[in-house]
């Protein structure tokens, strides 16, 4: 595809998911002014007060005027609960939910492959079975309970872990990158690497249950529906050792597919551990966009639907592009 | 082998850091939301007022930690005029504000700094008044409406002119948002261009500790003021940490990983019994639960109906059952700790077929269909909505009133029943600063109905009179009778039905010596200490 078609299609999307956010928190009801007052009352006056204060008074062509020429700027406006630039907030936040998301498709990636490929290749075992189930209970499991049930388990029985947040509180480190993996190191403290990483495995762990469930079934679904092709049973019939038939001819040819599934699955860790976030008390965006959304936090709500929006797109492209990579049939074909 | 490495790793790791602990004498307490921002004239919710105000700042006024009593703060002594419009404040000498790396002080602190706190909510034309702030607090306690004028007369000394006499005055003056800000620190950050917004998130105050960081979400650290005008506490560290799950919170303090948790829910409470090395501590809340009838709406409208569904109410198995008996049965609109609450009054009754009977009278012999709200989110004073909800349906349907439980996201519940749409809802209240104004007038004067506070919509002159006798007298006996008379009417005419003031609990460690729980929910650790 041309460069430009794409970059319009790009842009109009983008609109339309600005106008969309922006629409819909303002349609459901309530608003932040009665959130603010809470039960205590206030006078019309008072009310009208605090809407001009938040610049809700104004109509909203007009709010949405304004807010779409400072998003073109890159300006979100001040979150109506903290009072501070959206873009502050984001920079603590996002790298929380980003170092947390990158653990958790790692190792679901690593360990969906690995059994995906041993179901597939070892069909109708023990193995098979094994993995199937497994994926099954991944999928159906709340978040929440299972959450919860590795907490009570590995944090206060057998206290390996710690049960919550996202380094030991002794440690203060400044912030850097905000990835705390990499500015527990930069600050040079002992100990405090290791504390942020024993901070991370449960939360990641519970929060790649469900992409492993989900790279498990595609990767299995894949290598079977490949291994009934021609060029694989000619591959075998030619003599080329199982190893060769599986890396060489299966896993290349399931690898638009698999990493499809690792794409998808990224996005959703990235814009939507609510769960894993709340029970591990891990400061990251998820959390914080549904606070947003209770408190009716409009900017704070539009930012985060635009940040999630633009997640989706990168993520979507890169994945694109990696399978062009991956498979070169895939090149001339638009997906 | 590698198992061995990593357990080994594990264990160092933790005694290490319990052998740091104790040295540097971290104190952490485990709370249940994060703070919106650190200025204490601008936060309305208790995480933030106990992140700012509580912890940083001194008012003129403070009250006795542990009860509602009024004790000089950063004033000395003070005293009121004649015409109880005017009041004198000696400051206390030798106060000085915290410092950061954006501010170091020149001087301590003093009257100048006292007028800039009152005047910069009070007018928004002020230079140092904060665009767009609000000041919620302040108007809502009508403060805006009641100071004529703030001036100092010499460096020590402040003057307050009132328009009108008002006794909650002095109580009001030692609630969070009349904290006491460094006059000299806000113009500072407006000629460097740092702006007054910093105030939000790099306070200074005069306070027990320093704030030093908020990492969003998940934690803010203070070092104790080692100038405190009380005295250095004895605490290095103090460290608030953000859980806002309450079964995982539970969970940190059974790890030993706080040292004071707030908000522990009822029904784990019994669980806690078997907790080694963590205790219960619990006081009376100045707080009350209610169901409001709707008095400008059929059937409530009529007396004998509000005072039928209220005998057909079983309050006892509520107190069982929703709090898990960490709740007082409440029969006025104020809790049994706050002066000039009427003992006299009648308990709630259930009597079924006297429920019967009165619905009869009231031409309503079948009974009828109306709704209740269910509270849609947990408050202190009351933890389950929906559940004290399914209650009162079955309890109701014994005479034969069909209840279909109603409820809405927080705001449009708060936004409707403002406007009256509601007949009977789910309500509450945690009082502001221990005087009874502070219930009646805002929860059931006539002036509250407007507001939209008033959630029985009921004006009753009467009642009204006394509520404003009261509040123009500053002799607690006559306010005291003037409240105790209107509790008799409040139960005779029944607006609310009332639930339970809820107690406020908070588990601790047995480590921790010297911590005091507060009936208003804050949390001060100046005096505390780590065995």
């Amino acid at each position: 595809m041309a460069l430009a078609p794409k970059v319009l299609k790009l842009f109009l999307s983008f609109l339309f998911i600005s106008l969309m956010s922006f629409s819909i928190i303002r349609l459901i009801p309530g608003d932040p002014v009665q959130n603010i007052i809470g039960e205590r009352g206030a006078s019309e006056e008072r009310i009208q007060d605090i809407k001009k204060s938040l610049g809700l008074d104004k109509s909203v062509p007009e709010q949405f005027f304004i807010f779409v020429t400072n998003a073109v700027r890159g300006e979100f406006g001040e979150s109506i609960v903290s009072k501070q630039p959206i873009w502050s907030e984001f920079k603590v936040l996002w790298p929380a939910t980003f170092e947390l998301a990158l653990l958790a498709i790692l190792w679901s990636s690593v360990a969906g492959l690995l059994l995906g490929i041993l179901a597939a290749i070892k069909r109708d075992s023990i193995w098979d079975y094994g993995a199937v189930t497994l994926s099954t209970i991944g999928f159906a499991m709340p978040i929440f309970w299972w959450g919860l049930l590795v907490i009570f388990f590995f944090a206060v029985s057998l206290g390996w872990f710690p049960v919550s947040g996202r380094i030991n509180v002794e440690y203060d480190i400044p912030y850097r990158t905000g990835l705390l993996l990499i500015d527990s190191l930069l600050s040079g403290t002992s100990g405090a690497f290791l504390s942020a990483l024993k901070h991370m495995v449960l939360p990641a762990f519970v929060l790649g249950t469900v992409s492993l469930a989900f790279i498990v079934r595609v990767t299995r679904s894949s290598f079977i529906d490949i291994q009934k092709e021609d060029y694989v049973r000619t591959a075998r019939a030619k003599g080329l050792k199982s190893s060769q038939v599986i890396f060489k001819h299966i896993f290349k040819n399931s690898l638009p597919q698999i990493l499809t599934a690792l794409g998808l699955s990224f996005g959703q860790l990235l814009t939507g551990a609510i769960m894993t976030e709340t029970i591990f008390s891990w400061p990251g965006l998820g959390r914080w966009l549904v606070k947003s959304i209770e408190a009716r936090d409009y900017p704070a709500v539009q930012a985060g639907v635009f940040y999630s929006m633009v997640i989706i797109v990168l993520i979507n492209f890169f994945t694109d592009e990696l399978i062009k990579l991956a498979n070169p049939k895939m090149r001339d074909q638009a997906l | 082998m590698k198992k061995n490495l990593l357990c080994a790793t594990i264990l160092s790791l933790t005694l290490g850091l319990t052998a740091a602990a104790q040295a540097n004498q971290n104190f952490i307490f485990c709370m249940e939301g994060s703070p919106s921002s650190f200025n204490p004239q601008i936060v309305t919710d208790g995480v933030s007022m106990n992140s700012s105000s509580q912890t940083i700042f001194n008012r003129l006024v403070e009250f006795k930690k542990g009860t509602t009593e009024i004790m000089p703060g950063l004033a000395e002594s003070w005293t009121i005029s004649k015409d109880k419009k005017t009041y004198t404040f000696k400051l206390r000498k030798d106060v000085s504000f915290h410092s950061n790396e954006l501010f170091k002080p020149t001087r301590n602190f003093n009257a100048d700094d006292v007028v800039y706190t009152f005047n910069s909510q009070m007018d928004a034309k002020h230079p140092l008044s904060i665009p767009a702030a609000n000041y919620e607090y302040f108007k809502a306690m009508e403060l805006d409406q009641l100071i004529a004028s703030v001036k100092k007369t010499d460096d020590m000394t402040v003057v307050f002119e009132l328009k009108r006499p008002e006794a909650p005055f002095l109580a009001n003056l030692a609630m969070d948002f009349a904290s006491v800000l460094s006059e000299e620190y806000a113009q500072t950050l407006v000629k460097s261009g740092k702006g007054l917004k910093t105030l939000e998130t790099n306070p200074i105050g005069t306070g027990p500790f320093v704030f030093k960081s908020y990492q969003k979400d998940s934690a803010v650290r203070y070092t104790s003021n080692e100038k405190y005008f009380k005295g250095k506490p004895k605490i290095e560290n103090l460290i608030f940490v953000i859980v806002s799950d309450s079964t995982v919170r539970l969970q940190k303090m059974k790890s030993g990983e706080c040292h004071v948790m707030s908000e522990p829910q009822p029904q784990d409470l019994e669980q806690v019994k078997t907790f080694k090395n963590v205790n219960l501590m619990s006081t009376e809340g100045i707080n009350v639960s209610y169901i409001a009838f709707n008095t400008e709406k059929k059937p409530f409208d009529n007396l004998k109906v509000r005072e039928a569904v209220s005998l057909a109410m079983n309050q006892k198995s509520y107190i069982e059952l929703i709090y898990r008996s960490q709740g007082t049965a409440a029969k006025n609109p104020i809790p049994p700790t706050m002066w000039s609450y009427n003992k006299t009054t009648a308990a709630n009754p259930y009597d079924i077929e006297k429920a019967k009977k009165l619905l009869a009278e009231a031409g309503l012999k079948d009974g009828f269909e109306t709704e209740l709200w269910t509270l849609p989110v947990s408050r202190p004073y009351l933890p389950n909505g929906k559940k004290l909800g399914e209650l009162v349906q079955a309890d109701l349907a014994k005479i034969g009133v069909k209840v279909k439980l109603v409820t809405f996201d927080w705001p449009v519940y708060l936004e409707k029943s403002k406007k009256g749409e509601h007949q009977m809802i789910q309500f509450g209240w945690t009082g502001d600063n221990g005087d009874p104004d502070n219930f009646m007038n805002v929860l059931l004067g006539c002036s509250a109905v407007k507001a939209g506070s008033n959630y029985a919509r009921w004006c009753h002159k009467g009642f009204d009179d006394l509520l404003q006798k009261a509040k123009e007298d500053s002799l607690v006996s006559k306010r005291t009778n003037y409240y105790e008379k209107a509790q008799v009417i409040f139960t005779k005419e029944k607006p609310w039905y009332p639930v339970a003031h809820a107690r406020f609990n908070r588990l601790i460690s047995d480590k921790v010596v010297g911590y005091k729980i507060d009936p208003f929910g804050h949390e001060q650790f100046e005096s505390v200490e780590l065995k």
